[in-house]
Order: structure tokens, then sequence, then C-alpha cells
């Protein structure tokens, strides 16, 4: 085992190792491939490294440079950048096995830019996650931005020119506009940039107190990886990528940069009770509440499969923001713990349209009917995510829901809890329709009508036309690459239910000031 | 006398005599060597005065060895020599860079004019920068700005609306020096003297119409020159057709140095007691600031000429100066000072880069950048790397620029302005990414006007285009060079101006 | 009425400074020939030219140059005041070299500031002329040095150099009445002064100097002559270059065909 101090450089720089070793191994893709895994494996293994002492209650630091007197980039590693970091890590070994499989079933161009600019991503990622202040946070939070514009315009066509205007566009306008300036005058107020438990503003009450609310306005929606409405038209438009992006967007690192730095400004800059004491949050807690129904209403009418979960994750996106502003100590528990639990089953929705589309080509809802028996590991996968995000147990996504429930019923806001479970029965309407008719509908124009036939359908597999060669009658399903990333999320989404407590206790120091 | 006794003059004296020898050589190559040598010289002399004044404090030097008040005196304190650092920092890489864009953008027969023109204008900046005498700032003003005329116009070869463009920058700039020189015969009127650092003790308490008149036309004289925004109507014609690399060496220094001269006589001659200069501040700095962030920086996103659009942009960032420098703090100085210093390697970069395309297209319009990305990849970065730096992306000079304004707008108590800033660098955002979508995203025409073979340029331009990429990066990351020492001038010109107006 | 008569006379050359002024640059901005332009900018110049000379001049002054028969008598002070030259200027308003100086003045110069009935005005005066355009040859080459030493009294030069220049304007002030107010015209104002500044003149005859203009504006005046020179060169080579190029020197013809030019590329670039 390393020490973390060391570790934490190497974390950063073992994805640039690896982008260099990328760029260099450029003509042979076998070996570029084997760098990529080798890459993400070695980061993994740091990150827990890190992980395990962060739990063992140490808090490894690391200056790197002093850019501007009292704005060092320094990092900090403390249970919420660990817990992010390890997700993020994970993930993202997962979701280049994935991508492998995925950029060689569908003979994508340009595979080299693509890994390379997936590397600095991880990095950069990294880099948010154990920032020690808010400076540092805002370089890392930069880097991620423009290192995923190339993947984001992958294509190149007119689609994604606009796709990635907008995500650039939206992102770095937020950023730039709000978040910046937002620092700034954090910095002027207070003096530094540091994340401290039990925030930087408390001792500051009569400077800030005025603006607390503007601040935190400029935070909220600073932070444009977050999405909080009505900010989020990037996320939509940047489904124009390649689905491992788009997993590696939603999943991985880019939005959960956004609320793990919401969860953070809240927890570290303003602190819990400040943010309680002084009301700034209210506004923004209803904003929050607003988003997830208003995101979730839109997802329904989305035809587009990866539409309908990118604006699903607006919406799950906003529970974290909503557990951040609840301003209580089991809302933030909520909040962290959904980055978590919507991490493991947004990938694996994801990877499983990705997995339909290399294998089908099909990009709508309306033509996923009768699909299910054709690919029943996929859509099987795909259910076990979406209950984990509707928040059912046992999946891991009922925890989340349970605790911001439980931060909503401390504050006495019975509204918030009902918006949730509004929200949760819209999860069900939008998500857990597609593997229900998937399995159960016929698929368009064929021969039988299967409509009535209850939880019969496997017995008519032979009546299906799979389009690809079957392996076995009927079933025609992604390649392994895209499978088993697959398996591994669905089965964490199913695992994470069990082990809540260890996170929970984990995260716990997170509180302790608050 | 030993050569350190008269480091301060060495930066002058080195460029004004080498300058007529370039004409003596013969023409292919060596003309550019020397002229290129003489300003690494140059640079050399220019570090090392930085050096002797941040370890031992400020220079005065004698010219001809005549007591200040009357003789002319050299005075080197931080802030100039950070300038001067700067100045002949790019002229280096500039010269350095030159030989092959020169070759290819102006007359054989003229080379070795061009390489004398660009060591006087050389000369006349730092001399602008140097001189503690005000008289002495107009003569090397002009000496700069007659070659400069001569160095736009050369680039008639091309585009013989460089013509056009050199003689508006003529009158203009003429103008502009004699509204200049007026104010420093009013000055002088009511001083008697013409050294600054006396005329900022004979300018105590004096508040009378003479000294509000030379104030006021001082203050349009350099704004004149450093292109204040309703006065910058020479600018962007000037920059579009002069040879590339004269618009690369002007858009790093010219302006700069201006703003120089601008905070020198705002700080160093006049003080706070003189209550024209807070009206200056804020009712004409503070709002035409601003409205150059916006309007400039507009204009830049429709441009369809990349060394226009860059021009434009040029007006735009000297309206963050001018914000920094009204905002009449030290915070708000250092920033002021810090920017001029980023944003002439920001620009100096952007230009050179420019040249590059200019070189293998044969065109500055931005067509001739569709699809560059994949014909002059090394080139292509360049831009793009000092795009962000000018957007003000984590990790260039850029955000240490807009850290610095922002710390200085929200701690002065000016936080709308803060957020003024911010939004018009998200117009930079536009032009830049408007520019890289171009060079990234669309294909390369294989046919027309616009095609050329897929070749970089040679080695000569790239190195020196990249030290300056580097160095935006670098800045970007270690600012004890430039936010230090800018703080530590700042601080000092706070200081003699007499604190908080 | 009489008196505003007199005011508006008495300034006459900053009438003509204007005049020229806004001739020029009415010229400038209005005439489309690019030689006209020039020659308008030269006019421009040329004012500011007046207006410096103007500034050198003192009312009853000469040339700055020697003339003979004064050297013998200033040539005792002169020789003191350049050997300390050197050392002066190491030193700066060294007091030795102030206080040394003083013994080769005539004694005459004592006099005036021991006995002139208003010392205040009087001394006051004197430090302003040394803060004006310097009043003789002497003064102008040793700048603040022992000429004032010996004008102004050692009282003055006790204080520091600021506070005096502040002392002195506000006694000039109070003496000149109308000083600041009058705006431009500090000589003016200098002779208004009345009878301290006419002491003085006295005094000076007194002492058998001759008064001499400013010579520094004079100076300065030739290095802007060369600087105009060169730019009406320059900007005229170019409009000879221009004719050349375009066939024209006329501007709204030049700018339509520079406008034809910018179109096409506007179009092309928007077919893209």
């Amino acid at each position: 085992m390393i020490a973390p101090e060391l570790a934490i450089p190497l974390a950063l720089g073992v994805p640039i190792a690896g982008f260099v070793a990328i760029w260099l191994l450029d003509k042979q893709p076998n070996l570029r491939e084997a760098a990529t895994l080798v890459t993400g494996g070695a980061l993994l293994a740091l990150v827990i490294s890190v992980f395990a002492a962060v739990s063992g209650g140490a808090r490894p630091e690391f200056t790197l440079v002093e850019v501007i007197d009292g704005l060092p980039i320094a990092f900090s590693v403390e249970p919420l950048g660990a817990l992010f970091a390890l997700i993020a890590s994970g993930l993202w070994l997962v979701n280049s096995v994935y991508s492998i499989g995925y950029m060689r079933g569908g003979n994508e161009k340009h595979q080299t830019r693509f890994y390379m600019s997936f590397a600095v991503a991880i990095s950069a990622a990294m880099g948010v996650a154990f920032a020690a202040n808010l400076f540092t946070l805002f370089v890392f939070y930069e880097v991620l931005t423009l290192s995923t514009f190339p993947l984001v315009t992958h294509k190149g066509d007119a689609n994604a020119r606009h796709g990635g205007r907008v995500y650039l566009g939206v992102l770095m306008a937020t950023s730039i506009g709000l978040l910046l300036p937002a620092i700034v005058w954090t910095f002027v107020i207070t003096g530094t940039t540091d994340f401290a438990l039990g925030g930087i503003m408390a001792d500051h009450r009569e400077a800030v107190g005025p603006i607390a609310g503007l601040l935190l306005g400029l935070y909220a929606f600073g932070v444009g990886k977050a999405a909080l409405m009505p900010v989020h038209p990037w996320l939509p438009n940047a489904m124009v990528a390649p689905t491992p992006v788009s997993a590696f967007l939603h999943a991985v690192a880019v939005v959960k940069a956004g609320v793990f730095s919401i969860l953070k400004i809240a927890v570290y800059i303003f602190g819990v009770d400040f943010l309680r004491d002084t009301g700034a949050a209210t506004p923004f807690m209803w904003i929050a509440a607003g988003s997830i129904l208003l995101a979730s209403a839109i997802a329904m009418h989305k035809d587009n499969l990866k539409a309908r979960l990118a604006y699903s994750t607006v919406s799950q996106l906003s529970y974290v923001t909503l557990g951040a502003m609840l301003a209580t100590q089991m809302g933030v528990m909520g909040g962290a713990m959904q980055i978590a639990a919507h991490a493991l089953g947004k990938i694996t929705l994801f990877m499983c349209a990705g997995a339909i589309y290399v294998a089908h080509h099909k990009t709508q809802v309306s033509e996923l009917r009768g699909l299910g028996r054709v690919m029943p590991f996929t859509f099987g996968a795909f259910f076990i995510g979406a209950v984990s995000i509707i928040g059912l147990p046992p999946m891991a996504g009922s925890w989340p829901k349970f605790f911001l429930m439980l931060g909503a019923a401390d504050r006495g806001e019975l509204i918030i809890i009902a918006a949730l479970m509004v929200s949760s029965i819209l999860n069900i309407v939008y998500l857990l329709s597609i593997p229900v008719q998937a399995f159960l509908k016929a698929k368009p124009g064929a021969a039988h009508d299967f409509e009535g036939a209850w939880y019969d359908g496997p017995r008519f597999d032979a009546g299906v036309e799979g389009p690809v060669k079957p392996r076995k009658p009927g079933v025609a399903e992604a390649p392994l690459a895209c499978l088993l990333p697959i398996g591994v999320t669905a089965a964490g989404s199913l695992i994470l239910f069990f082990f809540m407590g260890a996170l929970y206790d984990f995260l716990t120091p997170l509180m302790g000031a608050g | 006398m030993s050569l350190i006794a008269q480091l301060p003059v060495l930066p002058i004296i080195i460029p004004l005599v080498a300058a007529p020898l370039t004409l003596l050589l013969p023409k292919p190559r060596l003309p550019w060597v020397w002229a290129s040598v003489v300003a690494w010289v140059t640079f050399a002399a220019c570090a090392w005065l930085l050096a002797t004044v941040a370890s031992t404090g400020m220079i005065s030097y004698h010219l001809g060895d005549w007591a200040p008040p009357l003789g002319i005196e050299y005075r080197v304190d931080l802030a100039n020599a950070l300038v001067l650092f700067l100045v002949s920092g790019v002229a280096a890489l500039v010269f350095a860079f030159s030989y092959h864009s020169v070759r290819a953008e102006v007359d054989a027969a003229q080379t070795p004019l061009f390489y004398g023109a660009m060591l006087i204008c050389l000369t006349g900046l730092l001399g602008v920068t140097i001189t503690g005498d005000a008289f002495n700032v107009f003569v090397f003003l002009e000496i700069s700005s007659l070659s400069t005329y001569a160095l736009v116009a050369m680039g008639a070869r091309r585009d013989r609306r460089a013509l056009t463009a050199a003689f508006n920058y003529l009158v203009m700039g003429t103008i502009g020096a004699t509204f200049f020189v007026i104010g420093i015969g009013l000055l002088y009127q009511a001083t008697g003297t013409l050294n600054m650092a006396d005329l900022h003790e004979r300018l105590i308490g004096q508040d009378n119409r003479m000294v509000q008149a030379g104030f006021a036309f001082i203050v349009v004289g350099i704004g004149l020159k450093l292109a204040m925004f309703p006065l910058h109507l020479w600018l962007p014609n000037a920059y579009t057709y002069a040879p590339s690399a004269v618009s690369a060496f002007l858009a790093a220094t010219a302006t700069k140095v201006a703003v120089y001269v601008l905070i020198r006589f705002f700080f160093s001659v006049f003080n706070f007691d003189f209550a024209f200069i807070g009206a200056a501040f804020t009712y004409v700095l503070l709002p035409l600031g601003i409205a150059g962030m916006f309007i400039a920086s507009l204009a830049a996103v429709f441009q369809d000429d990349v060394k226009r659009l860059l021009a434009y942009s040029s007006v735009g960032q000297i309206g963050y100066m001018l914000l920094g420098l009204s905002f009449a703090t030290v915070e708000g100085l250092t920033a002021s000072l810090v920017h001029v210093f980023n944003h002439a390697l920001m620009k100096g970069a952007l230009f050179m880069a420019v040249a590059c395309v200019v070189l293998r297209a044969g065109s500055h319009s931005i067509n001739a950048f569709a699809g560059l990305g994949k014909r002059m990849p090394v080139t292509t970065w360049a831009i793009i790397l000092s795009g962000l730096s000018l957007i003000g992306v984590p990790l260039t000079v850029g955000f240490v620029s807009k850290w610095y304004l922002l710390d200085a707008a929200f701690s002065s108590g000016h936080g709308y302005s803060g957020f003024l800033i911010v939004a018009s660098s998200l117009i930079a955002l536009l032009y830049v990414g408007r520019l890289a979508e171009v060079m990234l995203l669309r294909e390369p025409p294989s046919e027309g006007k616009y095609a050329f073979p897929a070749k970089e340029a040679p080695l000569a331009m790239l190195i020196p285009m990249w030290v300056l990429v580097i160095a935006n990066i670098y800045f970007g990351i270690r600012t004890d060079l430039t936010g230090g020492i800018a703080q530590r001038a700042a601080e000092a010109l706070m200081l003699t101006a007499g604190g908080a107006p | 009425m009489e008196n505003w008569i007199e005011f508006v006379l008495e300034r006459y050359n900053y009438w003509i400074v204007i005049t020229l002024m806004m001739t020029g640059l009415y010229i400038v901005y209005a005439r489309g020939n690019l030689v006209k332009k020039v020659v308008g900018l030269n006019l421009f110049q040329t004012s500011v030219f007046i207006f410096y000379i103007t500034m050198g001049k003192i009312a009853g002054g000469t040339a700055p140059i020697y003339i003979g028969g004064e050297l013998d008598h200033a040539g005792e002070s002169h020789g003191n005041g350049q050997a300390g030259e050197k050392s002066l200027e190491r030193e700066g308003h060294g007091e030795e070299n102030l206080h040394d100086a003083p013994e080769g003045a005539p004694a005459s110069s004592g006099d005036l500031h021991g006995g002139t009935d208003a010392p205040q005005g009087g001394d006051a005066l004197h430090a302003k002329v040394e803060n004006l355009p310097a009043n003789d040859l002497k003064d102008a080459l040793k700048g603040v040095d022992p000429g004032q030493g010996a004008e102004a009294g050692e009282g003055l030069h006790a204080l520091p150099h600021a506070e005096a220049a502040k002392i002195s304007n506000e006694a000039l002030k109070s003496a000149g009445k109308t000083f600041p107010e009058k705006g431009f015209e500090v000589e003016g104002a200098l002779h208004q002064a009345g009878d301290a500044a006419n002491a003085m003149d006295g005094a000076h005859s007194a002492l058998g100097e001759v008064i001499y203009s400013n010579p520094l504006p004079h100076v300065l005046i030739l290095t802007a002559i060369v600087v105009g020179v060169a730019t009406t060169a320059v900007g005229l080579a170019l409009a000879v270059r221009i004719r050349e190029a375009y066939g024209t020197i006329e501007e709204d013809e030049l700018e339509s065909m520079d406008n034809v030019a910018e179109f096409g590329d506007a179009a092309e670039a928007r077919a893209i």
C-alpha cells in the first residue's frame, strides 16, 4: 500500500501518463486499449488506498503549487471526496471496458482521440474530488468541461456541433459567469477558499448575511454541471455523443462532479447550520423540488431513449441539490448517498441503451416493444437499474430517498416529502414502462398479438425475428465487452443496498460539526 | 564608468544604434539575424534591469550626467521594469519569429528597412517606458509611432488597404501625440518642470484650470494611443493589414506601453488630491472601459477576418485594463498591470499563430481556418490554448488576470462590475469558440481560394510561438513574477499618488 | 468693458493658438484629400509650437544668448556655480553648495531680501519664479541651484522643497490676488502682481542682469518641430504610395474602393 499523500498526485498523474501512452500507441488499437485498462486499474487501486485511509480517519493532503497568494492548487481528501473518487474511478474502469466494446462494435472513428479525452477527463474528475479549496475545484471543474468537449462532439456532424456548442456554452457561461464571481466574492469576504468543516462563512456572518442568498444562488446555478433547472439544457444536448460518453457524463464524472460540488459548497463553505439559520437555502430547496418534478414530467414525453434518460438525470440530480438545500444532516447524507446510488443505476441504464443501439440500432422508446425477448439480459439489467433509480428496495436507490424524506421531515416540509413521492411515481411511469413493454408487448408488426398475455412472454420466443444472427433462437445481445460492465453495475446497485450502513458510517464525519 | 552603472540606458542605446546598421547588411538573412541578436541582447539588459530593480529598488539614471529637474532622467521602478521586460521579451520572440513571415509578406527590397524600423519602434516603446521626463515620453512616443506607421504600410504588398490603414493611424496617432504635448505644455506652464517626479511634487495642491486642461489633454492624447474605446478606430485596420509579424509585435506591446503611460501619469504625476482624477476614474475610465469590454468584444464576434477579430478583441481587453485602473485601489492597479502583461502573452501568441496561417494559406480570412486542425495541428493548438487564455480558463494567464480583476472589483465595492467582467469574457467565449469550431469541426476545403496543402509552418516560427503559448500556461500557474511584482509596483504607485481618493 | 477688451487683447497669442488649432483639426476632419489632411495636421502642430513659444516668452526678455558686457560680472557667480555643479548633481539640493554659491553673488541680493518692505511677497514670488519657467539663463543652467540660493532667502531653503513650493503658492495667492482664477495666464498674473514684481525687475536691473526668455520651451519645440516634419514626411510619403496603389488620394473614393474589397470578402465568408 502506498502512502495516501503520494496516492493523491499519482491518482491525478496516472491518467495523464495513460493519456500519453494512448497517444503513443495510436496505431496499435490492442495495446492502446490495454493502456486504457491498465490506467483504469491502477487508478482504481490508488483511489481505493486513499479511500481506505480516509475511512480510517486520515485526511491526506497534498499541495501542488501556489498560484496566487493564498490560492494554492491543493488537495485534501475527506469522505465525500473519497466517495466521489471511488465511484468515478470504479465506474470509469467499467465504462472503459464498455466503451471498447461499443467503439469497436460501432466502428467509430477517432478512437485514439476519444480515449485520450477520457483519460484527461478522469484526471480532472479526481482533481475535483480531492480539491482542498474552491479554487482547485474550479480549476479542475473547467478542465473537466473542456476535456469532455471533444467527446461530446465526437461525431463531428452538424448535430454534434450544435450539441457541443450548447454543452460548452452553458457550462462555461455558468461557471465563468456565475461560479467564478461567487468564488472571488467568497475569497474577498472570507480571505480564503479552503473547505472547512462547518463552513467558512460562519465566521463572517455580518458580511455574508445579507448576500447569503445571492451567493448561494450564484453557486447553485454557477455549478452548471449540477443541471439545476434552468441551467440543464446542456445535458439533453450532450446526448448526441456516443453512449459511453453519455454514461460518463451522467454517471461517472461530469454531473456527479456538479452535484458533488454543490454538496461540498453547502457543507464546507456555507456550513449546514449557517444555511439553516439564515434560511438562505429555502428558495433553492423549492427550485430543486420543482426541478425534480418538471424534469420528470418532460422525461415522460421523450420518445428518444437517451433523451428520456437525460431528463431523468436532470431530475435525479436535483435530489442531491435538494439534499444540500434542505440544510439538515439527513438531507446532506441523503444527497451524498444519492450520488453513489444514482451513479450505479444510471450507468446501467445508459450502457443498456448503448447495448441496444449497438445490437439493433434502436434509439426510440416506441421501437423497443418486444425487444426484451431478444435481449433478455440487457433488459433485465435495465429493469434493475430503473428500480434503483425509482428508489424501490432492494435496490441502492431506495436509501437516499429515505434519508431525503427524513431530512425533509426534520424541517417539517411535508410538501417536499409529497414531491419526492410524486417524483417516484413519475419515475415508475417513464422508466419502468420501458423494460415492461420490452418484455411484455409484441414487436410492432410481429405476426402474433401478445396483448394481454400476462407474463407468458418467453414461450413465444420463436415467434420473434432477430435482426442479427441469433446465438440461440431469438436472442441477439450486444458484444460481451458491453454486457459484462452492465452486469457488474447492475449487481453493484443491488449489493450497495445492503452495504449502505457502511457508507453511512463512512460519511458520518461529514455531519460531525453540523 | 562600468557597464552596470549604465545599465538603464542600454535598452535604448542598443536598438537605436543597431537600427541603421541593418540597412548596411546584405539582404536575405543578415538583417534579420542582426535584429534578432540585438533584440535578445536588449531583452537580456531589460531582464537584468528588472532583477536589479526587484532586489535594490528604484534606479534613477541621469542621461548625460545632467541633474534631474533639468536634465533627462531615466527612472526605473518595478512598474516600468516589468513593462520593459515584457516589451523586450515579446520583441525578442517576435524578431526571431519573423523571418519567414516577413519574407512572405514584405518586399524583399524592404526587409532591411523593415528590421530597422522594427528596432526603432522597439527603441521608442522602451524609451516611453523607461523615461522619467514627461516631454521625453512624447519624443519616444513619436519615435515608435512614426516607425509603426511605416511598418503598417509595409503590409501593402499583400493588401493595399495597409496604406490607408497606416495613413489613418498616422492622422489619429499624430493628433493623439499633439494633444499629449499640449497637455505637457500646460503642466509645464503650471509648474516649470518636465521631470515627472518634480511635476508630481509641484502639482501637489494645485487644482486650477490650467492643470485640469493639461490633465484632460493628456488623458485624451494617451487614450488615442492606447485605443481607449471610442478612440480605437485606427486600431482594427492597422492590425489587420500590417504584416503579421508587425501585428504580433504591436498587439503585444504598443497599446500596453500606452496603458503604462496612462498609469504613470495618473499615479506618479498627478495625485489623488487633484479632484479631476477621481472624476476621470469614475466618469471616463470606468464607463469607457466597460463599454469597450462589451461593444468591441461583440464587434469581434461578427468579424470574418481573424486578424480583425483579434484586433477588436484587443480593444475589448484594453477595457479590462482601464477598468482595473479606474478602481483606484492597489488591487485594481495590480490587476491592470497583470493584465497588461498577460494580455501581451495571449495576443502575441495568437497573432503569431495567425502569421503561421497567413504564411501557408496566404489569407487571414476565417475561411482559411476551416479544418485547420487537420492541416496545421501544431498551430491550431497554439491558437486554442491562447484562445482559452483569452477567455480566462484556469491554468492560463487569462484566468489569473480575471481573478485579479474580480478580486479588485469585489474588494473595491464595484461588485456589479465583477459580473460585467465575467459577462464580457463570455463574449470572448463566443468568438474564440467560433474560431475553434471552424478549425476543429469543419472539413478543410479541398479546392478554391482557401485550399492549401497540409503543411506546418517552419520550426523557426513554431518555436517562438510555442514559447509564448507555454508562457501563457507557465504564468497562469506561477504568478510570482507577474502578480508579485505587479502588486509591489501597484503599492508603490498608490503610495506616490497618495492613497485612496 | 474696458477690462474685458484688455483681457482679450492681452492674450492675443493664445487666441491665435486656439484659432490655428481648431482650423487644423477641422481640416483634418473635414477634408477628404489626404494631402490637405496632412497640411491640416501640420497647422494643428504649428499651433502647439506657438503655444510653447508663448510660454517661454517673458515681457522685456531677450533671446537666451549671453551678452558680452555682463560676462565679467556674472562670470564669478557662474564659475562658482559650475564648479559646484558636478557635486550638486549627486547630492541634489545639497545644503553646502547652496550656501557656498551666495558668496560669489553680489551682496545686493542679500539687501533685496533683507531690505524689501514685502519680504513675504517678494520671497514667495522668487520661489515662484523658480517654479515658473526659469527666468534667466543662469537659472536655467543651474536649475534650482546656486542662483536660487542667491535670490531666495535661506529661510525658505531650510524648508523641504515641496513645502516651499506650497508656501510660495499660498503666498502668491494672497499677493497676486487673481492668480489661480486667471487660469492660463500665469505670466499675466505675475505682472499684475504689481509692486513686488516690479521691485524684482528693478532688482534684476540693479544687478546688471539681462532678462532672458525661458529657453526650455524653445528647445522643446525644436524637438517637436523635428517630430512634426517627420510626421509630415511620412504622411506625404504614404499619400504618394496610396496614389500609386489606388490612383487617387480622395478619401471617399478610397473608402468606396476598400468597401468593395471588404464586402467581397464578407460575402465569401457568409457562404461557408
